[in-house]
């Protein structure tokens, strides 16, 4: 351009792009910081005039109240309390996410099973729950089933022995020992069996023969499992009715109970139709040609279908387990001690409300982020290599 | 039939075996809500407190102001539909009414309910009144069709249809102050406001998170990812708590307002990345017809990209308007207002119904209301999409 004779060889500043785009953006950068400043100022202005903290300091205030189902004790700081939510926010989050992924992706493949009536029970499930507020389904769990159709401890359903049902919670059978010990185990378990798995496949691949890797896997953790199960003396434990209460097991809060239920109907609902359009959208000519190789139906969902459909369904199933995080601040309304209400009811307390709100907001916001960082790493893992 | 049923039903010996099982799972279910709806239901909850479920302490006396809205939003929705098609296939008329019934069956089955359930004469007129709106609105655009009115632009037949609703809708608001609104009417207020006011947001967050300006697109990125990352609910109690704190003290906000604010902030974020989607799946090629033909990048942007990509993600805006509408929802818990589920659970603590169980009915009839409501714009937007083909392309 400035090799033609007519351009002149000097642009004015008001003509000039590059200066104009730049004031344009420091232009829209300053009026943003004048809404924060101006929102600033009036909290600066605000909180001179009502004499309320703005730091941290009122983490170690004494929490003045108690978390059922933990021993946590009302005199112990505002901070303890904070730690406490926060790790049943992970509990639920976790358990939630294990368990609407398997129901999730049982009710996918069933809404596209060949027989009618699984069929219709998968798309009855998924078209109800689906067009339901979250807070509906929370609400009816809490006081229309755990509160009204639970039965009182006195006559509580104990099924098979094992578990105990009633208005007070569920308990479930659960091992004695110490907890720590035990994840540490199966966490190894787990990466041992996933070595072994590799070598096979390795193996396998040199040889030529099928591999059954995942078979010497499970066999792996089982066996690594229950020897050292063995080794360190746990055991099971049923649950007991004792007068007004429950001993032994592991005992499930009914707010909890309530909480997790419903987000895993809710999740899996959404999971579900994700499935089913991946499933959907994975090439026909792979069916095809499974078939044409003579795969059975369960191999060729198994070892065609589902690896390429998980790759589609990753990115949005990533989304849902953000979800899921994140409603998990519903269990406030239903008084499940997780962060959310934890914060509510210190600032109910007396502390104040904007530094506890935003640290609880920014620790959503920590666990959120490393979720979609596990997520976005599975999904490159995933993701199919291209030129 | 035998054919049939030997292969979608009893294909092999597990099949069957799934058959009989999921086959009574979902007798019993059926069994089981047909005896609560017209067997153990104790519907009264729900009659006496009909009003107040749908439209809150909204003063009797400007209740035909709402009527008067509904109707004119129908006319205007009637009246749109039939004057935009262009060529229609010739059907037969049985087909046509089969096609009605599958579209709005459902809606029209939730009318003739609440009619029933409000039992009186003026429920039933309401309901004719309703159906005549429909007609009134076809022959209007019929009539658009074949005489000079054809010659209207496109936007000034919009206008004509849309400015009697929203007019009536501002006089609704200015009569009742919004205070006295309650119940489903609330929640349909909110998710219209906030979707309404999230747009102009929501775009210009998406087109600077695409901006090729630095600090534009920094900032766009940082609140989309900040707001996304935070839990709806935290955000409401926030507003609840803590709003007061960042204003003057001139204004005092009412929990509407705040929940309106949350909700327009919260749904820009997640429409900008819709729109984002929709931006990126624009071909290149688009833009650069636009630059060949001499047009500046603003004009590129506003006449060619962002047209198309609005269009093509109409069907993922509905989805937000959904999720959004049954968020609403969670304004009753965080802010207390005076919303459906809020109602729904204040009624069963009334003095006539305390303590007789009968949660079941009235979140039966607050998740019909949701579910309904969800499951038309669901469908609708499939529909959409089919028409568009996005999927297909």
């Amino acid at each position: 351009m400035s090799s033609l004779p007519s351009t002149p060889a000097k642009v004015p500043f008001y003509r000039n792009l590059t200066a104009l785009k730049w004031a344009f953006q420091i232009a829209a950068v300053l009026l943003v910081f004048a809404l924060l400043y101006w929102l600033y100022s009036n909290y600066q202005e605000n909180i001179s005039k009502s004499n309320i903290q703005t730091d941290l300091r009122f983490l170690d205030n004494p929490a003045n109240f108690t978390i059922p189902g933990n021993d946590f004790d009302q005199s112990q700081p505002v901070r303890d309390a904070f730690v406490q939510g926060f790790l049943n926010t992970i509990r639920v989050s976790f358990v939630g996410i294990i368990l609407a992924t398997i129901l999730g992706t049982l009710v996918g493949i069933a809404r596209l099973s060949k027989n009618f009536m699984v069929r219709t029970l998968g798309a009855v499930y998924v078209e109800l729950i689906r067009n339901l507020p979250l807070l509906l389904l929370i609400t009816f769990m809490n006081l229309g089933v755990v509160l009204q159709a639970f039965p009182r401890i006195e006559d509580a359903w104990v099924p098979l022995d094992l578990f105990v049902v009633s208005n007070r919670g569920i308990a479930i059978p659960w091992y004695l020992g110490p907890s720590g010990q035990l994840a540490l185990i199966i966490l190894a378990a787990v990466v041992i069996a996933f070595v072994v798995g590799k070598i096979r496949v390795r193996q396998a691949d040199k040889s030529g023969k099928q591999d059954r890797a995942w078979l010497y896997g499970i066999l792996t953790f089982a066996l690594i499992l229950i020897s050292s199960w063995m080794i360190f003396g746990y055991s099971f434990e049923t649950p007991l009715v004792d007068g007004r209460g429950t001993t032994g097991g592991l005992r499930i809060d009914p707010s909890l109970f309530a909480l997790l239920a419903s987000l895993v109907i809710y999740t899996s609902s959404h999971i579900a139709e994700i499935v089913r359009g991946s499933i959907l959208a994975v090439n026909k000519g792979q069916g095809e040609a499974a078939d044409a190789i003579a795969l059975s139906g369960s191999q060729k969902m198994r070892l065609i279908i589902l690896p390429q459909a998980f790759r589609i369904a990753m990115p949005a199933i990533g989304n849902q387990y953000l979800n899921l995080i994140k409603n998990t601040s519903l269990g406030a309304t239903i008084s499940y001690f997780e962060l959310t209400q934890v914060a509510q009811i210190t600032v109910g307390n007396g502390s104040p409300a904007v530094p506890a709100f935003t640290l609880t907001l920014l620790v959503y916001l920590g666990i959120s982020l490393i979720t979609s960082l596990v997520v976005n790493y599975f999904n490159r893992r995933l993701a199919l290599v291209e030129r | 039939m035998i054919t049939w049923m030997r292969r979608n039903l009893f294909r092999s010996i597990t099949d069957s075996f799934l058959t009989i099982l999921s086959g009574s799972l979902l007798l019993y279910v059926v069994w089981q809500a047909l005896q609560f709806i017209f067997v153990t239901g104790r519907w009264e909850i729900i009659q006496v407190n009909l009003k107040i479920l749908l439209v809150g302490r909204f003063p009797d006396e400007l209740i035909y102001l709402l009527g008067l809205s509904i109707l004119a939003i129908v006319f205007g929705i009637s009246a749109l539909a039939a004057g935009g098609r262009g060529t229609r296939e010739h059907k037969s008329l049985t087909l046509l009414l089969w096609g009605l019934l599958q579209r709005f069956g459902l809606l029209i089955a939730t009318g003739v309910l609440l009619i029933a359930l409000g039992g009186d004469q003026e429920s039933l007129l309401f309901g004719f009144y309703v159906i005549a709106a429909v007609a009134a609105g076809r022959i209007f655009g019929a009539i658009r069709k074949r005489t000079a009115l054809s010659k209207l632009p496109g936007w000034a037949w919009v206008l004509i249809n849309v400015l009697p609703a929203l007019s009536l809708v501002f006089i609704s608001i200015s009569q009742a102050a919004l205070e006295e609104w309650g119940g489903f009417l609330i929640n349909f207020y909110l998710a219209i406001v906030s979707i309404a006011l999230c747009f102009p947001l929501g775009v210009m967050l998406a087109l600077g998170r695409r901006s090729a300006l630095p600090l534009l697109r920094w900032l766009s990125t940082a609140y989309i990812e900040l707001i996304r990352g935070a839990p709806l609910f935290v955000l409401l109690l926030l507003a609840g708590v803590a709003l007061e704190f960042f204003i003057p003290d001139s204004i005092t906000p009412d929990p509407i307002f705040r929940s309106v604010t949350v909700f327009t902030l919260f749904t820009a974020a997640y429409l900008a990345e819709i729109v984002r989607g929709g931006l990126q799946s624009i071909p290149k090629g688009q833009a650069e017809a636009g630059k060949a033909l001499g047009m500046s990048a603003t004009k590129i942007t506003f006449l060619i990209t962002l047209p198309q990509a609005l269009r093509n993600v109409i069907p993922a805006q509905i989805g937000q308007f959904i999720s959004l509408f049954k968020d609403t929802t969670l304004a009753g818990v965080a802010l207390s207002v005076f919303e459906l589920l809020n109602v729904g659970s204040a009624i069963t603590k009334q003095d006539a119904f305390l303590g007789q169980g009968l949660v079941y009915e009235s979140l039966a009839f607050v998740g019909l209301l949701f579910w309904v409501g969800s499951y038309f714009m669901s469908r609708e937007s499939q529909r959409i999409e089919k028409k568009l083909g996005v999927g297909i392309r």
